[in-house]
């Protein structure tokens, strides 16, 4: 078995996620309106943009949650569009963490790690506990292994499910705006769980409003509005020097909300 | 019922002219409670004093015929009635399960089918699909449902599982779409993530109406004796109707429903419980 966090090296040159002319249409609204971009292998992509841009729902069509209405993605060469591919076997290999944590309240913190690995990777109970309990240690929460849910901090759950993703060894993390439904100083804990993740160099992709995090964690920024990719760069050109004039909007726009943050 | 005072201030319409005496909310409602309760109070003693009481008990509770119903009303028909209603509610319950699945499916002809078998079996009286499948089968078929309890308990299996079916498929619904998404990110099939992430889930939400269904069903149990009874199934009420004809009094039906009592109550007093636990958790 790899450790969980290191990416199985696959063909080399294979990029983690290829999308190629991505349309999706929600009946006749077109929310992505051809969508190119490539992650490669131990890449951090933070893909900003406007509320309703379409972010999310490129994320959600990265693991299939949403069928693309035209285009191809390819996760680590297989392309996932394919009406022949497995798609639960694609989706073991992707993890996803969500806005609302998605726990699973009738299991507790160890259930929760441990029910995907029995039942989808078929390890052994004693396997799954050893793997679980050593993410929970990643994330700095294996005293709460016992406890529900509920009984955790919105901060502390959000680590959880990242935790019950990495179970799964995951060659790549997708993040939708993870910290969003936190309280403002529980964000601080799951952003520096998710930048140790980047550090080991694990591929994520990450839909966030966090400016921070995007300027000093990502290896790439793509800033989306309204269903197309406007501009996409090192974040130092994106967010410090960007080209197009909707971005420089949007960025004034969100730093005008952050004003109150601590500096970096 | 007096509606509550906006103002907060306790005074009460029309009572500001110099003469009225001011009553304040909490006084209102004392008064108001206090002519409730002097009525009730009436209304019983008039009772009390015009009911004929010796011939009430004469008809409805003479206690020699009460206490020989026992113990036979508990061992033997009480006994029965718990066996049909086991029966029937686990047939029920799979069946339920399996036709909120078929209502809630993605393929057409399943959900069709799911829909026709629920507006059926709830729109008919109980009593008809009874009948139906203590006599009808074994004619269509050529076969007799085995079992001495089996046409019983499937013919209310077949009933209550059309009701069980909307309520288990409401449970399913009730849980967020969020549950299923993680569990299909985690490489869970739709079978995994349903068997064991949605519907653990739901059937903690539908608990509660599940056993008031199960209260329905101890009751409706009573409506076996179309099918015929022997003495070895006989359920509490056809025993007690039994009584009645071979004692001339109405004795036996109060003995039935003080058994029926004494097992409907506790479950009901449980699903408060339940509701009131599942408030607070969530
Ligand atoms: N299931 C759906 N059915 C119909 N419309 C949808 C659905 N999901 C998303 N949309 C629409 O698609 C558009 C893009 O939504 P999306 O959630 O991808 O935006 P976003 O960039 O993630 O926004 P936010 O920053 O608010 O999360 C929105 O207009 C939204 O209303
Ligand atoms: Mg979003």
């Amino acid at each position: 078995m790899t450790g969980p966090v290191t990416p199985q090296s696959p063909g080399a040159g294979v990029p983690a996620i290829e999308i190629d002319e991505l349309h999706k249409h929600f009946g006749a609204l077109e929310v992505l309106k051809g969508i190119d971009f490539v992650v490669d292998p131990r890449e951090v992509v933070c893909v900003i943009g406007p509320s309703g841009s379409g972010k999310s729902t490129l994320l959600r069509c990265v693991n299939k949650l949403e069928e693309p209405t035209s285009g191809r993605i390819l996760i680590e060469g297989d392309d996932i569009t394919d009406p022949d591919c497995d798609v639960d076997a694609v989706r073991r290999r992707i993890g996803m963490v969500f806005q609302s944590f998605n726990l699973f309240p009738h299991l507790d913190v160890m259930g929760n790690l441990t029910i995907a690995q029995r039942r989808v990777l078929r390890r052994s109970k004693a396997d799954a506990i050893a793997t679980a309990t050593a993410m929970l240690e990643r994330v700095g929460l294996v005293d709460k292994a016992r406890e529900f849910p509920a009984r955790l901090s919105g901060g502390q759950q959000q680590r959880v499910a990242i935790a019950r993703a990495l179970c799964m060894s995951p060659d790549m993390m997708l993040f939708d705006e993870v910290t969003s439904a936190l309280d403002p100083e529980l964000v601080g804990e799951v952003l520096a769980v998710m930048r140790s993740l980047a550090e080991e160099g694990m591929t994520m992709m990450v839909v966030t409003h966090e400016m921070g995090f995007a300027r000093r964690v990502a290896d790439r920024v793509v800033f989306m509005d309204d269903g197309v990719v406007v501009e996409e760069g090192p974040p130092a050109e994106v967010l410090g020097d960007p080209r197009h004039e909707r971005t420089r909007r949007f960025l004034s726009q969100v730093a005008e909300r952050d004003l109150g943050d601590p500096p970096p | 019922m007096s509606s509550p005072d906006p103002t907060g201030t306790g005074s009460a319409v029309g009572s500001t002219g110099p003469g009225h005496r001011r009553l304040t909310r909490r006084q209102r409602a004392r008064l108001t409670r206090g002519v409730v309760y002097a009525a009730t109070l009436l209304l019983v003693a008039w009772l009390v004093v015009s009911v004929d009481w010796g011939r009430l008990q004469e008809a409805f509770f003479q206690p020699d015929v009460f206490a020989e119903q026992f113990p036979e009303i508990v061992t033997r028909a009480a006994r029965n009635t718990l066996i049909f209603t086991a029966l029937s509610f686990s047939i029920a319950l799979v069946a339920g399960l399996v036709l909120a699945l078929l209502r809630l499916s993605s393929i057409t002809p399943y959900r069709w089918f799911a829909i026709v078998y629920i507006e059926l079996f709830r729109g008919m009286p109980a009593l008809i699909t009874v009948i139906a499948v203590g006599f009808a089968i074994p004619i269509a078929l050529d076969a007799r449902v085995p079992g001495i309890y089996g046409a019983g308990s499937l013919a209310l299996g077949i009933v209550y599982s059309a009701y069980m079916a909307e309520t288990i498929r409401a449970g399913i619904e009730a849980v967020p779409r969020g549950q299923v998404e993680a569990a299909r990110s985690l490489g869970m099939s739709h079978t995994w993530a349903m068997t064991s992430i949605v519907i653990p889930q739901a059937f903690r939400i539908v608990i509660p109406p599940l056993t008031n269904e199960l209260v329905a069903l101890i009751k409706d149990t009573s409506l076996l004796f179309v099918l015929g009874t022997t003495i070895e199934t006989i359920e509490i009420t056809k025993f007690a109707r039994d009584a009645v004809s071979k004692t001339f009094n109405i004795t036996p039906l109060v003995a039935a429903a003080a058994v029926y009592l004494a097992i409907t109550v506790p479950l009901t007093r449980l699903v408060g419980l339940l509701e009131a636990r599942a408030r607070k958790a969530r």
